[in-house]
């Protein structure tokens, strides 16, 4: 018997096919079942194909996964474009009006026609209430309680009235029942054990960057929308009065950062998202936070580039954008959450160095984290807040912005405190900010004051990199291999060093999270040990692979790289492993 | 009344051209602020990058000289922040009009409570005097040699259709009047253009402090009714032999803060405290 079983709704953009999805997620995590559900999806607001595929299992869920189980298909476009990703002796819901033969699928597997246009005229004019006929025959399918999906029909849609209420209900029972009545003796290679009393709760990898900003104290939101992650404009939006945040969605990525950057030196968490092409419009003003040294946390969420590339696909491609945004040498840091989980802290951690040091931090994710959405036991809610440090009044006397420490940290003072007047300037500057640019550049003097000021806010990467907690290897000490990753991919690889484990075969990771500083000697010491090793990467160009050796001299030359826009998956990795042991 | 201005003054002496026009602006500021009594504290002046952007250093407020083009958003940030800070933005016309339309047009309709002094000279100065966006057509200048081709662009009828609530426009060798006129862009609630003629004494050799002085004259002498929408657009298009300086308009309508009074309480956003754990608890439970 699996423990996972994996269900994929596939129909045409505005079909009502996330709706379904969101259903299906909140039947799951309240009945105490964990999900992984992440979507294909094209930039295009009505027609085309798009698919949601929740996996379901009672254990957690590290990754999408490779192969479905369940097709639930509005349209014959979902025997063409998704049967492929079916596993063997899956099951395949849908209207009898979709025909398709045996060689179009080409696999052995279950059909189960359900009159799913017939059902939905029966309680309404909106042929959408299909997926909801479908709904309830996935539920059956699934050896689910119709208790279940009623409660959330009763929750999702209780500001909608009764009517609509009740036309739900009828539809998802009627499907739920017809495949209980002509079904009933269809195996099921699956076990799942609901529990309501072990209810999770579900987020998206958007949704815990924003929550957890929330929940670091973030006071100013400022985004342009792009894909991937508009959604989290969206939550601080729907949040705004309610936690107290202001948001505002100016003209342009250059405005949002500038934006971001007045609000934080006048002395609020400020937090800003974009995708690649927006945050390129950025950099010059990121170089300036760290100049400024004003705290500021950037999410860039990748996706398929370059330029405009694939804006609905997944890709790790702005590694080198990200290093390398902005002109000149400061300080700055680089963050990649490896899962949706981690996202949470990762922003709070992100605001914590952000005000400490004094600089900017960028979270990069991917399109595949922002939109994953995965069940969650528990979240650590006893937030800790470092906002560094803040002069108080009479704190100091000969107040200098800019004062040299041991960490290159100074005093900060914020705009409207009696005593410390000063000026940020984006210009090299002397201790207190008086500009060394201009009639003073050159001078002999100013020299030495260049190289201090430079010095000055570059040595904070150093004490950045030892508050860095050192990487660990995902699995076990002594493997045959040792797969290298970064950020969101973490996931797959975790689900194959499983997989490979069943097979005798002994794995473990190297999964990167703190990219800027690079933790160069504590990767070097691991990577040195390893036997063999295995990068992945979702891009064509290896970046983490060409960074690991700047920093490290050591080249890996085993690579799986994926660029398609889809995520690497754990199977993927198994057979990639595999090749290189055999060989 | 003998004015306070030296507290108004920076440890920095300012280093523009002897004769610059942006002494003249520095000097207005400082009254303007004098006469309002504004603790320098209180203040934040923010700039970008030219001549005119290195005019908060030489004051004793808070200041921020951030990068060409982006003083409106940092300023809107900090405003939004921090309501309580009287915010100010010193700019200049490539700095404003050029790469920073895109923020001049969008502030514009918000109508946050900043005041924007232009110190427009038509002419890139700190670059070392190339054409400006406000450069006047057939201006030659080193990059453009034959003469300007574009038109230039009108700030003061952009700044009324666009939506600014107080529209100015004065000359930097008449400190008192434009004192006035910025003094006045402060109290008024809401989005405060100050476009100022701020002669370039070493790049522009064409619109000299005499060719000003030979062409404008002040609206206020004129019985120009800065409430008339129209009366202000008409204004705003006489540039030739003779040119208004003055308020060309005025008119209230909400600040762009007043919509976030919710999120306020009457408190700005940089006193609020950080949330609890049972705030925190309580939104978790949206995702169950």
């Amino acid at each position: 018997m699996k423990d996972k079983i994996t269900v994929r709704f596939a129909g045409a953009a505005g079909d009502g096919i996330e709706t379904v999805a969101e259903i299906m997620v909140k039947l799951c995590i309240r009945s105490g079942l964990h999900v992984y559900a992440y979507r294909g999806y094209q930039s295009v607001i009505r027609g085309g194909h798009v698919w949601s595929q929740i996996r379901i299992s009672n254990n957690r869920i590290y990754s999408f996964g490779d192969f479905f189980d369940i097709l639930v298909t509005l349209n014959k476009d979902g025997i063409l474009y998704d049967v492929p990703y079916m596993s063997a002796n899956g099951y395949i819901i849908h209207d009898p009006s979709v025909k398709f033969k045996y060689e179009d699928v080409g696999k052995p597997y279950y059909d189960i026609s359900v009159p799913l246009i017939e059902f939905a005229k029966k309680f309404s004019r909106l042929p959408i209430v299909q997926n909801t006929v479908a709904l309830g025959a996935v539920v059956y399918l699934l050896g689910l309680s119709f208790e279940y999906l009623k409660n959330v029909i009763l929750d999702i849609f209780k500001d909608k009235g009764d009517e609509v209420i009740n036309m739900n209900l009828n539809a998802a029972l009627a499907g739920y029942d017809y495949v209980k009545e002509v079904y009933k003796d269809i195996p099921r290679s699956f076990q799942l054990n609901p529990d309501p009393n072990k209810r999770k709760f579900a987020m998206s990898g958007n949704q815990a960057l924003a929550f957890g900003a929330y929940s670091a104290g973030c006071k100013f939101y400022a985004a342009y929308p792009m894909t991937p992650v508009s959604p989290i404009l969206h939550w601080f939006a729907e949040h705004s009065k309610k936690c107290g945040i202001i948001v505002v969605q100016p003209e342009d990525e250059i405005a949002v950062i500038n934006m971001a950057i007045g609000a934080a030196h006048a002395g609020v968490r400020a937090m800003v998202a974009t995708s690649g092409g927006g945050f390129s419009l950025m950099s010059e003003s990121v170089s300036m936070a760290g100049m400024i040294e004003v705290p500021i946390v950037i999410v860039e969420g990748q996706r398929g580039a370059p330029s405009t590339g694939l804006p609905t696909k997944t890709e790790q491609g702005d590694l080198r954008q990200v290093l390398g945004a902005g002109q000149g040498s400061y300080p700055k840091i680089v963050l990649a959450p490896r899962s949706v989980e981690e996202a949470f802290y990762t922003a709070i951690e992100a605001f914590n160095l952000a005000e400490k040091y004094q600089v900017p931090v960028i979270i990069l994710t991917d399109l595949y984290l922002n939109e994953s959405i995965v069940s969650l036991e528990k979240l650590n809610l006893d937030i800790k807040i470092d906002r560094g440090w803040l002069v108080n009044e009479g704190e100091i006397k000969d107040y200098k912005r800019y004062m040299i420490t041991e960490t290159g940290v100074s005093p900060r003072a914020l705009p409207g405190q009696r005593e410390y007047n000063y000026t940020a300037a984006s210009d090299e500057h002397d201790e207190k900010g008086h500009l060394i640019s201009d009639v003073l550049a050159g001078l002999p003097s100013m020299l030495k004051i260049r190289n201090a000021m430079m010095e000055k806010r570059m040595k904070k990467e150093k004490y950045i990199l030892q508050e860095f907690p050192p990487p660990k290897l995902y699995g076990d000490e002594e493997a045959d291999i040792t797969i290298v990753c970064w950020g969101s991919t973490s996931g797959a690889v975790r689900e194959a060093i499983e997989e490979l484990k069943k097979e005798g075969i002994k794995a473990n990771a190297l999964e990167i999270k703190y990219i800027h500083p690079f933790q160069a000697e504590e990767v070097k010491n691991i990577l040195i040990k390893a036997k063999r090793l295995l990068l992945v990467e979702n891009n064509y160009s290896a970046f983490m692979g060409g960074l690991i050796a700047e920093h490290t001299g050591i080249i890996i030359k085993d690579k799986l790289l994926r660029y398609d826009g889809e995520p690497i998956t754990p199977l993927q990795i198994v057979y990639k492993v595999k090749e290189i042991l055999n060989n | 009344m003998a004015l306070e201005l030296k507290i108004y003054r920076g440890e920095v002496q300012p280093d523009w051209c002897p004769g610059c026009g942006d002494f003249g602006v520095l000097n207005a500021l400082q009254r303007a602020l004098a006469e309002l009594k504004l603790d320098p504290k209180d203040v934040l002046i923010v700039s970008g990058i030219g001549c005119s952007s290195n005019l908060p250093g030489f004051t004793s407020c808070y200041g921020f000289h951030g990068i060409h083009g982006r003083a409106i958003p940092v300023a809107t940030g900090a405003k939004l922040a921090n309501p309580e800070l009287t915010v100010i933005c010193t700019v200049g016309d490539g700095d404003c009009y050029g790469i920073g339309m895109g923020h001049f047009i969008h502030v514009m309709r918000r109508n946050i409570d900043i005041t924007v002094i232009v110190m427009n000279n038509q002419i890139y100065g700190l670059t070392t005097g190339q054409a400006s966006p406000t450069s006047l057509k057939g201006h030659k200048t080193k990059s453009t040699p034959y003469g300007v081709v574009d038109e230039p662009i009108n700030p003061i009828a952009l700044a009324i259709a666009g939506g600014a609530t107080y529209v100015a426009r004065g000359f930097s060798g008449d400190p008192i009047h434009l004192a006035k006129l910025i003094k006045d862009g402060i109290t008024h609630k809401g989005f405060a253009l100050v476009d100022v003629f701020s002669p370039c004494v070493t790049f522009n050799r064409l619109n000299t402090y005499d060719w000003f002085r030979q062409r404008i004259y002040k609206l206020e002498d004129t019985g120009h009714d800065p409430r008339s929408f129209e009366q202000a657009i008409k204004k705003a298009y006489e540039f030739g032999p003779k040119i208004p300086i003055g308020l060309f308009y005025v008119t209230e309508r909400p600040t762009y803060e007043e919509n976030f009074s919710d999120i306020y309480k009457g408190i700005p956003l940089v006193k609020h405290p950080f949330p609890s754990k049972e705030e925190i608890e309580k939104i978790l439970e949206e995702f169950y």
